[in-house]
């Protein structure tokens, strides 16, 4: 039978991972779209899954009373949505929306807690990964609060 | 520069039209004094009578000699004297002065420009050029990065030029409400999705210093070196050719040394506090 495995090696987020480690994972993974304008997840649900982006684009946008929805981030192919399933409570931080048709693995996040808790070795790898890309939304967050083209920068 | 006996010596120039690009940011079209050109990424002083004088990039087409174009954004005193003008006045101008991107450079490779804010202004004659002699470079990417949608420059060409097969034109803003359809983020984001062969690509940079200390560091990882990127530097500028030291940035005065700089020239001091 056909499995997931081949387009997750693929993913840039999952290129440095090790076949054997892929394998695993393989398990936790599923086939998803969203039309554009679809949801994918609201702020303050569970999150239980993460996903690769594959084709399309998703909003995050975060929702203040005074200045309705705000985007606060974009993320296309090749990029990882959701990091809110590593970290306890499990509850996402922002509302995704497709604003393209969007393409996506979801990997299932409590299935990939239980893998990495058996396998210590693999959660750090995930770990490595999900760091270094925190990092750098960080790093970009930063820079869009700094408002460096305004005029007082 | 122009063969003028002096330079220091502005000539009036009147104000043809004067486009309204953001809610702070207006182009101006000026009547060219004679026998005037400019290479892209140069610049000229101009002086609003009885206000005082800004260094300011041309920001139009360089094949088009009938008119002298420069983008504004009123910032400060002199700035916000000049977008108060209407067509039918006039400024003086100096100039045009400084080094340019080197656009020959970039010959038979592939191109990208990164633009923040206001420094799309510098790049626009740079994609002029680009355009009108297409079949010359490999893939080309424009990355723009500014704050808001409402804050977008040049917008009409921007649509045109994005509906290019020719030419990638990527725009990302710091934030937005949920109708836009863009993309939201640091301009960074847009280099690591930008097609290009980095061993045989040219980038040129323009914008707020952190900006470009940010993209130089993304561009370095995807693995161009220091010679293959250009940046176009700001400092405060008064006499503009090389007199008074006002623009002294290390060794280099930017008004004569740059103020576009290959990296390699500058790196020992860029980003460093107090220079
Ligand atoms: C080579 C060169 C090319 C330039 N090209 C352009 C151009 O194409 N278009 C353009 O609009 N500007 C350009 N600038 C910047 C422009 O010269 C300055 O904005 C101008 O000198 C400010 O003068 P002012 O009298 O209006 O402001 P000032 O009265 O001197 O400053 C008032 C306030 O504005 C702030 N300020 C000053 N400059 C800037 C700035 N650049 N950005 C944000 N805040 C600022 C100051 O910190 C101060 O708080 C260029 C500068 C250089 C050196
Ligand atoms: S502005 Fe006078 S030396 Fe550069």
């Amino acid at each position: 039978m056909e499995t997931l495995e081949p387009i997750l090696a693929e993913h840039p987020f999952f290129r440095e991972l090790a076949r054997p480690d892929l394998h695993l994972l393989v398990g936790c993974a599923s086939n998803v779209v969203f039309e554009a304008g679809t949801t994918i997840f609201r702020e303050g649900e569970d999150a239980d899954s993460f996903y690769l982006i594959r084709q399309g684009k998703v909003a995050l946008e975060a929702e203040s009373p005074e200045r309705h929805s705000v985007i606060v981030q974009t993320l296309g192919k090749g990029e990882v949505l959701g990091w809110s399933w590593l970290v306890p409570p499990y509850h996402w931080c922002f509302d995704a929306k497709a604003v393209d048709l969007t393409r996506a693995i979801a990997l299932n996040g409590k299935c990939l807690r239980e893998k990495c808790d058996e396998n210590p070795r693999l959660g750090y790898e995930l770990l490595k990964g999900f760091a270094r890309i925190m990092a750098e939304r960080l790093q970009a967050a930063r820079m869009q609060m700094l408002d460096i083209y305004g005029t007082n920068t | 520069m122009l063969g003028r006996a002096n330079p220091m010596l502005p000539m009036i120039c009147g104000i043809e039209r004067v486009k309204r690009e953001t809610h702070d940011t207006f182009t101006f079209e000026l009547t060219p004094p004679c026998d005037y050109s400019f290479a892209p990424g140069q610049f000229n002083m101009l002086y609003v009578f009885g206000v005082g004088e800004v260094a300011i990039s041309v920001s139009g087409d360089p094949s088009k000699k009938e008119a002298l174009v420069h983008t504004i954004r009123a910032v400060g005193s002199v700035t916000k004297a000049i977008c108060k003008l209407k067509g039918g006045g006039s400024v003086g101008v100096r100039g045009a002065f400084g080094s340019d991107w080197q656009i020959d450079k970039a010959v038979g490779k592939d191109v990208v420009l990164v633009a923040g804010g206001i420094g799309l202004a510098p790049l626009r004659p740079v994609i002029y050029h680009i355009l009108a002699n297409r079949a010359e470079f490999g893939r080309v990417s424009v990355l723009y990065g500014t704050r808001t949608t409402g804050d977008l420059v040049f917008r009409r060409e921007i649509e045109q030029w994005r509906g290019r097969f020719d030419l990638d034109f990527e725009v990302t803003v710091d934030t937005a409400s949920a109708d836009w359809r863009g993309d939201v983020g640091f301009v960074t984001t847009l280099i690591r999705k930008a097609s290009f062969d980095p061993l045989e690509t040219v980038a040129m940079l323009c914008g707020p210093e952190i900006m470009m200390r940010f993209s130089i560091a993304e561009l370095k990882k995807l693995g161009l070196t220091s010679e293959q990127i250009f940046v176009s530097m700001e400092r405060n500028m008064k006499c503009a050719v090389g007199f008074c030291g006002h623009c002294q940035f290390g060794p280099a005065f930017v008004c004569r040394d740059g103020p576009v700089f290959r990296l390699d020239h500058l790196e020992p001091l860029f980003g460093k506090h107090e220079i």
